[in-house]
């Protein structure tokens, strides 16, 4: 019996070590698949837009292998995601990382969720030489490293709020007398969308009348509110995470503030519409992505085309979260990059990557020499009286001043 | 900053009514949260970090019932009812065993206690931001320059009735007079057949449904989260050092003081220092103190 287990355990050592072997060989390209990998967050703080990643990743695949897949040199492929679950945290997903492209073998690589856990990842995918092409990063400061390898097809996150600026001024017969309020919280994200702001401010050398700063723990904005009302400026914009948002709301509803154009970041999130549907009449939201939106590819179809097949796919959803688009859109720009470079060297693909040009259902995708995309703008958004978020493409369709009743 | 103090006091003085008053409604339940830190630490000689947290705990369940369709009056009851049990379990469990010990096991104690209501309230409602809306009316006056809602005149009258009751109760009950006692002196008080357990205990559970009466205000007149307990537990203690222990005029006046201060700060440094300026306020207090106090040390021989 004793010979017995030895022998098992001797078998099973063989075995496992022959699978571990055969592992290493699971390399970018496996047969006729090509293996993309991801750290991606499916648990901790990150795990439910974790999830909306993965699953527009996996849609993407799923519609890709389905319509013919990746022809490279004359030869279909399929595609395959090796994920690992970085549980929200920088340092493992770095180590992840860092274990797909030196264990696992991967040399394409799909970006992780937020910009924090993309900082943490992008230098160790920079150090390998590895291009990464993420969906979910939006900090202005991840395209000012010089990375070589990273591409995202979002827009960054001093561009959120600055359409709204935008708007305003085309609103106005002379932008130079549009007198703004700014609210905005100290963290890395905020402080990107309010630099996107002053830039605009500054180009149409309009006034800046209250520039407060919000605390972290933010439940009471009441004295900036005061302020708004005493100086009634034209523009009134916030940006603070959805906790901002939800506060805002409250307190403009509360004070019965009246500003001409209120534009916030996260009203989806802190569901606004939902929580005080008075007050959130008239504000100007921004989004990465709309189902309405007027853009088409071969692959997906429209806007509204993808929207449905991935509902279709995950019945759970009632309206599909802009996360999940974006991630469908960088697995596309991969498959659009390897039948370009017709190759499988990873710099014959980066150098590919770097050359895309393309509309998709998500919107155009073009990256600058930092690797942000260029081509596609924010969109924004207004709540009107029924709660429904409209989509402003042009200042024509704003409605300025917005018309609320307390 | 000049410009905000020049938009005070000359373009449009009119805002100092709407600041004074939030600066009221603010300090009202500011000076709820915070006699009861006062008492805890007066009679137990505990220094409850976690009381920021049993304000946001009473939040919550203020949440819920909301949720139930509760009225609020109502849920006024059932919190601090639920928080008084809650506070009585956790002196047993708790409490009971650091009370003889000195300062920094009462601190570590809870310390863990709030770590652990933060994560559970965490776990159950999840990090979003929540608020009760009682969707009350709002009054304007001024040209709307001032508004009024009726959410935070109603949360000043619960204040009030709280406060009045717990005066009346320490003063005039037997219960609150063996509460007074204790903390005068513990020893002499048992060896009067006051059972002091009990009395810690009551003191304890009243401590925890005064945080979660001013959880009920805090969540109709603004937002929770799981986190915000913290700058509740800061603003309790600056009250309490400023005014003293066991003095509930002293910590009524304490906390509609730190309030307008809070609100002033605001408009005029701005909002990002709000939270600041209580902590200013303990700074300041400690160091007069320490001044005055130098002054009448004398060294015995």
């Amino acid at each position: 019996m004793k010979q017995f287990s030895m022998k098992a355990i001797t078998a099973v050592a063989a075995v496992s070590t022959t699978l571990a072997l055969g592992g290493n060989a699971l390399a970018k390209v496996e047969g006729d698949t090509i293996i993309l990998g991801s750290s991606i967050s499916l648990t901790g703080k990150y795990a439910t837009n974790g999830l909306h990643t993965q699953r527009g990743y996996d849609y993407a695949v799923k519609m890709i292998n389905d319509n013919g897949g990746v022809t490279v040199d004359g030869k279909s492929y399929q595609l395959a995601v090796k994920y690992y679950d970085d549980e929200s945290t920088p340092a493992r997903g770095a180590q992840l990382a860092e274990r797909l492209i030196q264990q696992d073998g991967v040399e394409y690589m799909l970006g992780p969720y937020s910009s924090g856990m993309t900082k943490a990842i992008a230098p160790v995918s920079e150090k390998f030489g590895v291009p990464m092409v993420e969906a979910e990063g939006a900090s202005r400061s991840l395209f000012t490293q010089g990375y070589k390898y990273l591409f995202a097809v979002l827009s960054t996150s001093e561009q959120y709020l600055a359409t709204a600026i935008d708007m305003a001024a085309a609103k106005s017969d002379d932008p130079s007398k549009v007198r703004v309020a700014m609210a905005f919280e100290g963290d890395p994200f905020s402080m990107d969308v309010r630099a996107g702001v002053v830039d605009k401010i500054e180009q149409y050398g309009m006034q800046v009348v209250i520039d407060d700063q919000l605390p972290a723990d933010l439940s009471d904005m009441s004295t900036t509110l005061t302020k708004v009302k005493a100086l009634r400026p034209d523009i009134l914009v916030i940006s603070g995470h959805s906790k901002g948002a939800a506060t805002a709301a409250r307190q403009i509803d509360e004070m019965k503030v009246n500003v001409n154009m209120i534009a916030m970041t996260h009203c989806e999130a802190a569901k606004v519409q939902e929580k005080f549907p008075k007050a959130s009449d008239g504000f100007l939201c921004p989004t990465q992505w709309v189902e309405s939106l007027s853009k088409s590819d071969p692959m997906f179809g429209s806007a509204s085309e993808w929207n449905t097949g991935f509902k279709a796919a995950y019945p759970s959803y009632t309206s599909v979260p802009y996360q999940s688009a974006q991630a469908s859109a960088a697995v596309y720009v991969w498959k659009e990059a390897f039948e370009a470079a017709n190759s499988f060297d990873k710099d014959a693909v980066r150098d590919a990557i770097a050359a895309t040009e393309m509309e998709t259902f998500y919107g155009d995708i073009k990256f600058s020499e930092n690797g942000n995309n260029i081509a596609k703008p924010m969109f924004m958004r207004q709540i009107d009286a029924s709660g429904t978020y409209n989509l402003v493409e042009t200042a024509d369709q704003l409605t300025y001043p917005r018309n609320v009743k307390y | 900053m000049l410009s905000n103090l020049e938009l005070l006091f000359y373009w449009a003085p009119i805002i100092n009514v709407q600041i004074i008053l939030e600066g009221i409604f603010v300090g009202a339940v500011f000076a709820l949260s915070a006699y009861g830190l006062a008492l805890v630490w007066g009679v137990m000689n505990i220094k409850n970090l976690a009381q920021g947290d049993f304000v946001i705990m009473g939040g919550y369940m203020a949440f819920s019932l909301h949720a139930m369709h509760v009225p609020l009056p109502l849920i006024m009851i059932a919190v601090m009812v639920g928080m008084f049990m809650f506070g009585w379990v956790i002196y047993i469990i708790m409490i009971r065993r650091i009370i003889d010990q000195d300062m920094f096991v009462s601190l570590l104690a809870t310390f863990g206690l709030s770590l652990l209501v933060q994560q559970v309230m965490n776990i159950i409602y999840g990090p979003e931001v929540q608020t009760v809306d009682m969707e009350l009316p709002i009054y304007d006056a001024f040209d709307n320059m001032v508004t009024i809602p009726s959410s935070k005149i109603l949360s000043l009258f619960f204040a009030a009735v709280i406060a009045a009751g717990v005066i009346i109760f320490m003063k005039k009950s037997r219960l609150g007079q063996a509460i007074r006692a204790t903390s005068q002196d513990p020893r002499a008080a048992r060896v009067l057949g006051i059972n002091t357990d009990r009395v810690y205990a009551f003191t304890f559970a009243i401590n925890a449904a005064l945080c979660g009466a001013a959880g009920v205000l805090v969540s109709i007149i603004w937002v929770i989260q799981p986190f915000y307990g913290i700058t509740y537990s800061v603003r309790s203690f600056a009250i309490v050092t400023a005014a003293g222990l066991g003095n509930l005029p002293g910590v009524i006046t304490a906390g509609f003081g730190i309030g307008l201060f809070e609100k002033y700060v605001g408009v005029i440094v701005g909002t990002a220092y709000e939270v600041a300026a209580p902590v200013s306020i303990l700074l300041i207090v400690l160091i007069i103190r320490q001044i005055s106090m130098k002054r009448n040390r004398q060294v015995v021989k």
